[in-house]
């Protein structure tokens, strides 16, 4: 992951709401202070935000609600023009990207499920999730058959033929989604996109989300208020707050070390068991103390490991990778500790 | 709520306000006390500030008819519209015109009428739609009915056309946003009649005359309907459209405009209605139909036959507004897999299986295919008989009531109208403008008025003031009890709510039907019909605005001990008073207009003058006094709209 090239890659990015944001932003020396901001009429939803995120990868964005998430994202989309910074994707600035040229990347590389879905209410299922195919010039009848598949997918088979006002708001959303997979676009942006559905729904979804990503390996960045959500699917977890990313990291490090108070409150009350694996707490290397017995798999949560830090009376448990070879030693005491608590 | 805290929480600024109101109030009433001291040019508005404007726009469009040789143009585009005239005009009444293949029998149009009402609104549609035709048919009214709605079936698609591309360049364009506003804002408050003149002019009489001013006075509601519908369709639409890769175009005619469907075609409805209430009155530029034949009807003093004929296109009214609101309603609905297609199309089929059939059987039987003047059930005759009875049984009521009214109230107020100085009226109006907005309001206020001074008919005006705020006090006495005892219960406020609903369509020429009949031709007649059609946004703003108080609202007072007249008091009424206000401003509105077509039957204020100014083509005259009309409606509209907004908290 280190030597690649990212495909989204943020620098510095401002978004400024007002009347004239851009020149406001370069009229400054320093940054102002969201108050001194607040006075001259300018709301800063994204604050200096620098973020890369990697081909595959699945990044989830969180905070709470008007931290700036929706923002992030529709700057990342280019529907709204970011007031100072630069946004590449594939290595090249979507800031300078002509009209045409942003038409045909979003035609051919990104797809998008919105908040609030922002289906065609004059459209049935199938003409929403079939409107970009259509945008795209694409045959009536290969657009027909991609449409149907993709409902299919989402498990609408069926419903083609309504209009959304005649669904419920998790079906409008899964028409949300299918929309944007239409044209299997490489990055895939998600703004809350099962926030609508119910739970068995939304982990059907969900695991149905993890299938496609492993097989097609798209690029997406994930808002989500869910944090077990985001810890099933999250590579790196980015946690905003007043337009800040205030942390940006994969999960076990968002747990265990928390950059900030904010960041520590807003994890406060995750089960930490099942989030840490094996490998993210061990002491690397075998230095020192020589490996017996059976090995945890690094990838194993704390929490499934649960009976062997209970049953195993080793005080140095050997970690070993995928493939089989040991890659460090977990101290069991610690471990328990976390998935009991420390003895008082 | 938060600028009347902040309005309390300035004392100091508060009373500087309120001291300047008395200074203002005081000053007028010295005027208009002291009025025997003053000297002459505070009383009326002296000769030297009387701007000759009348002669300005008369000398701009001689201009604009000889020099810049606007005549052909407009003679152009009016050939342009009489050629799609000839064409309806053939179809529906068999006008000797291409193609050659009207008249369509009666029954054809009324079988089309129903068979698309059931396909808007069920079975409850097609019976209205089918008996309306039915009626205008039997009655012998089916000719002119026709000449009426071929100028509609021109006028509305061409007007929504016109409205649309506007809307849209409005939308587009920010800045002509901006200079539309305060245009629209003038055209929605000018008169009827102001519209005529200059299309007289420049076109001249008759049916493509009609049609012509028409389709310039149905077009403002199509331009702001659009406006707002394009301007209301949610952000994530468009940015969904976008992320799909849709092009500029695209996103205009694929997203946009399909989601803003349903205000487009309540546009629809309004242009509709408009078209309506304009055909009917540009009879008084010789347009031939219903409006015609109800004005001389109205003249002659043929009562019988103008009940019919209003009856007439009062049904047509509804009609046209229950089909296009139902069509601006209809949300769509999905057709079930594997329908059949004889299923699928069924209203269709049913529709030309029908047609064929009626069309074939007026070939048999001529009376399906056309029903002449003479052949018609009109009971007119009958009807005058019994009217005659009617009135002069009640005659000893009315003639009280006439006789009281204008010796006792009409005359007396009048002359008080009259009697006061323009320059107190002004003070006053400063005053009131002061009390509710502040300077700018009072400059504003002062502004309206002041144009009216300087135009000359200081007087006339004051008698069409004069008339509006005795109409609207009347109908405040009538519609508030009638409101409140319809909020009583929920059925009762919705029949009421319907009926207010339905009458709001008719035109306003409807209105002066019952009047004349119970009061014969005079000022009562007239102050008569105002009140009724100022009375129907009352009832209908007081109910909302009474029913829209959040019941939580009501049993919190319950709870903490208040009678029901307190809750009344305190509660119900100061909550649902910005919302009555909106009524308020509607009527005085609706007063405005209805003044000045009342105007042909006898009145001495501005309405009159624009009847002479119409006879005489008289376009500067007409504008001149069109917009001493507006500016009456629009300072109303700005002091309440103003007012409403302090006490109504930012949403
Ligand atoms: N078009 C806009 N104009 C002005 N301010 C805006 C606009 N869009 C967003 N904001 C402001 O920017 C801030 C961030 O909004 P954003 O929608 O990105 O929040 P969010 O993190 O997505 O919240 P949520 O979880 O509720 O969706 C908010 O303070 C919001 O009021
Ligand atoms: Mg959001």
């Amino acid at each position: 992951m280190i030597a690649q090239q990212p495909v989204i890659s943020c620098q510095n990015v401002w978004k400024l709401f007002g009347p004239a944001p851009a020149d406001y932003m370069s009229g400054m020396q320093d940054t102002p202070d969201p108050e001194t901001m607040q006075a001259a009429g300018y709301v800063a939803a994204v604050r200096d935000v620098t973020l890369d995120v990697f081909p595959g990868e699945i990044l989830v964005v969180m905070g709470l609600s008007g931290s700036g998430k929706s923002t992030l994202l529709r700057c990342m989309s280019r529907l709204l023009d970011i007031s100072s910074g630069t946004i590449k994707v594939d290595g090249q600035d979507i800031g300078a990207l002509s009209e045409r040229a942003l038409i045909e990347l979003r035609r051919n590389k990104m797809g998008m499920v919105f908040q609030n879905f922002g289906l065609l209410p004059h459209r049935t299922v199938l003409g929403n999730v079939s409107f970009p195919l259509e945008m795209r010039g694409q045959d009536r009848h290969d657009r027909r058959d991609r449409a149907l598949e993709v409902i299919e997918l989402v498990g609408l088979a069926g419903r083609e033929d309504h209009f959304p006002h005649e669904l419920s708001g998790g079906q409008q959303q899964r028409v949300g989604i299918a929309r944007s997979l239409a044209i299997e676009p490489d990055i895939w942006f998600l703004d809350e996109p099962f926030s609508s559905l119910d739970p068995l729904i939304r982990s059907e979804m969900q695991e149905e989300f993890l299938r496609l990503q492993a097989g097609l390996g798209k690029t997406i960045v994930f808002i989500t208020h869910d944090f077990d959500e985001a810890l099933r699917l999250a590579d790196r977890i980015a946690i905003m707050k007043d337009g800040i990313v205030v942390q940006c990291d994969t999960p076990e490090k968002v747990v265990l070390e928390p950059a900030t108070p904010y960041v520590a409150k807003f994890t406060e009350n995750i089960d930490k068991a099942r989030v840490v694996r094996a490998g993210a707490m061990m002491v690397q290397g075998i230095a020192g103390i020589a490996a017996n017995g059976d090995a945890v798999l690094a990838d194993s949560t704390l929490h499934e490991l649960a009976r062997t830090l209970v049953d195993d009376d080793r005080d140095i448990l050997p970690v070993e990778g995928a493939d089989g070879k040991i890659i460090g030693m977990l101290d069991r005491q610690d471990a328990l500790d976390l998935v009991v608590g420390t003895r008082t | 709520m938060n600028a009347l805290l902040a309005y309390v929480a300035q004392p100091a600024a508060r009373n500087q306000r309120l001291s300047i109101v008395v200074i203002l109030v005081a000053a007028a009433i010295t005027m208009a006390l002291g009025r025997g001291m003053l000297p002459d040019s505070l009383i009326r508005p002296p000769e030297w500030m009387i701007l000759p404007l009348a002669d300005w726009i008369n000398a701009f469009f001689d201009f604009l008819r000889d020099d810049m040789g606007m005549l052909a143009v407009t003679r152009s585009i009016a050939g342009g519209v009489e050629t799609l005239l000839d064409v309806t005009a053939n179809l529906l009444y068999g006008k000797n015109r291409w193609p050659w293949l009207g008249p369509i029998p009666w029954s054809v149009v009324a079988i089309t009428a129903a068979v698309i009402g059931y396909g808007l609104g069920g079975t409850k549609l097609a019976v209205l739609a089918g008996a309306t035709f039915l009626w205008v048919a039997l009655m012998g009214q089916w000719q002119w009915a026709m000449e009426t709605l071929s100028v509609i079936v021109v006028a509305a698609p061409v007007s929504v056309l016109l409205g649309l591309l506007v809307g849209i360049s409005a939308w587009r364009s920010r800045r002509l946003a901006a200079v539309l506003n305060p245009i629209l804002n003038i055209a929605q408050s000018l008169p009827h009649f102001a519209y005529m003149i200059p299309v007289v002019v420049f076109i001249g009489v008759g049916p493509k005359a009609g049609a012509i001013v028409t389709i310039i006075f149905s077009v403002p509601p199509m331009i702001r309907m659009t406006l707002l519908g394009l301007q209301k369709v949610p952000d994530e639409v468009i940015e969904s459209g976008k992320m799909c890769g849709a092009t500029g175009w695209q996103l205009l005619l694929r997203t946009r405009l399909p989601t803003a469907r349903t205000d487009i075609l309540i546009g629809v409805n309004q242009v509709i209605m408009q078209c309506l209430a304009m055909v009917v009155l540009a009879s008084f530029i010789g347009m031939p139909g219903l409006g015609q034949k109800l004005l001389q009807l109205l003249q002659a003093l043929r009562i019988g036959q103008s009940i019919e004929i209003g009856l007439t296109i009062v049904l047509l009214a509804i009609t046209l507004d229950r089909f296009t609101r139902a069509w601006a309603l209809r949300q769509p609905v999905h057709v079930p897999r594997g329908m059949p297609w004889h299923e699928r199309y069924r209203l269709s089929l049913v529709w030309l299986v029908l047609v064929i059939l009626a069309g074939g059987l007026s070939q048999v039987f001529p009376l399906l295919a056309e029903i002449g003047r003479g052949q018609g059930f009109s009971v007119g005759a009958a009807i005058d008989v019994v009217m005659d009875r009617v009135i002069v049984a009640i005659y000893p009521v009315t003639d009280w009531l006439r006789w009281f009214l204008i010796v006792w109230v009409f005359i007396p107020i009048r002359d008080a109208f009259l009697w006061m100085p323009f320059a107190a009226v002004l003070s006053l109006l400063a005053a009131v403008g002061y009390a509710v907005g502040g300077r700018r309001s009072a400059v504003i206020c002062v502004a309206f008025f002041g144009y009216i001074a300087i135009s000359g008919w200081w007087d006339r005006t004051m008698i069409t003031v004069y008339t509006v705020v005795v109409s609207v006090v009347i109908a405040a006495l009538l519609a508030f009890p009638t409101a409140i005892w319809a909020t009583g219960s929920d059925a009762r406020s919705r029949r009421v709510l319907l009926i207010c609903d339905s009458m709001q369509t008719f035109p306003s020429f409807i209105y002066l039907i019952p009047m004349i009949m119970l009061f014969g031709v005079n000022d009562v007649a007239v102050v008569g019909a105002v009140v009724l059609f100022a009375a129907i946004p009352l009832v209908r703003y007081t109910i909302e605005g009474l029913r829209g108080v959040p019941l939580g609202l009501v049993e919190a007072a319950g709870m903490s001990g208040a009678t029901r007249r307190q809750i009344r008091r305190h509660v119900l009424w100061p909550i649902a008073l910005p919302t009555i206000m909106v009524g308020v401003n509607q009527a005085v509105m609706f007063s405005l207009f209805m003044v000045i077509i009342a105007a042909f039957i006898g009145t001495q204020d501005l309405g009159q003058e624009m009847q002479r100014a119409l006879s005489s083509a008289d376009v500067g005259k007409g504008l001149v006094l069109g917009l001493a009309v507006a500016t009456i409606g629009l300072m109303v509209d700005h002091l309440i709209m103003k007012w409403a907004s302090t006490v109504r908290p930012p949403s």
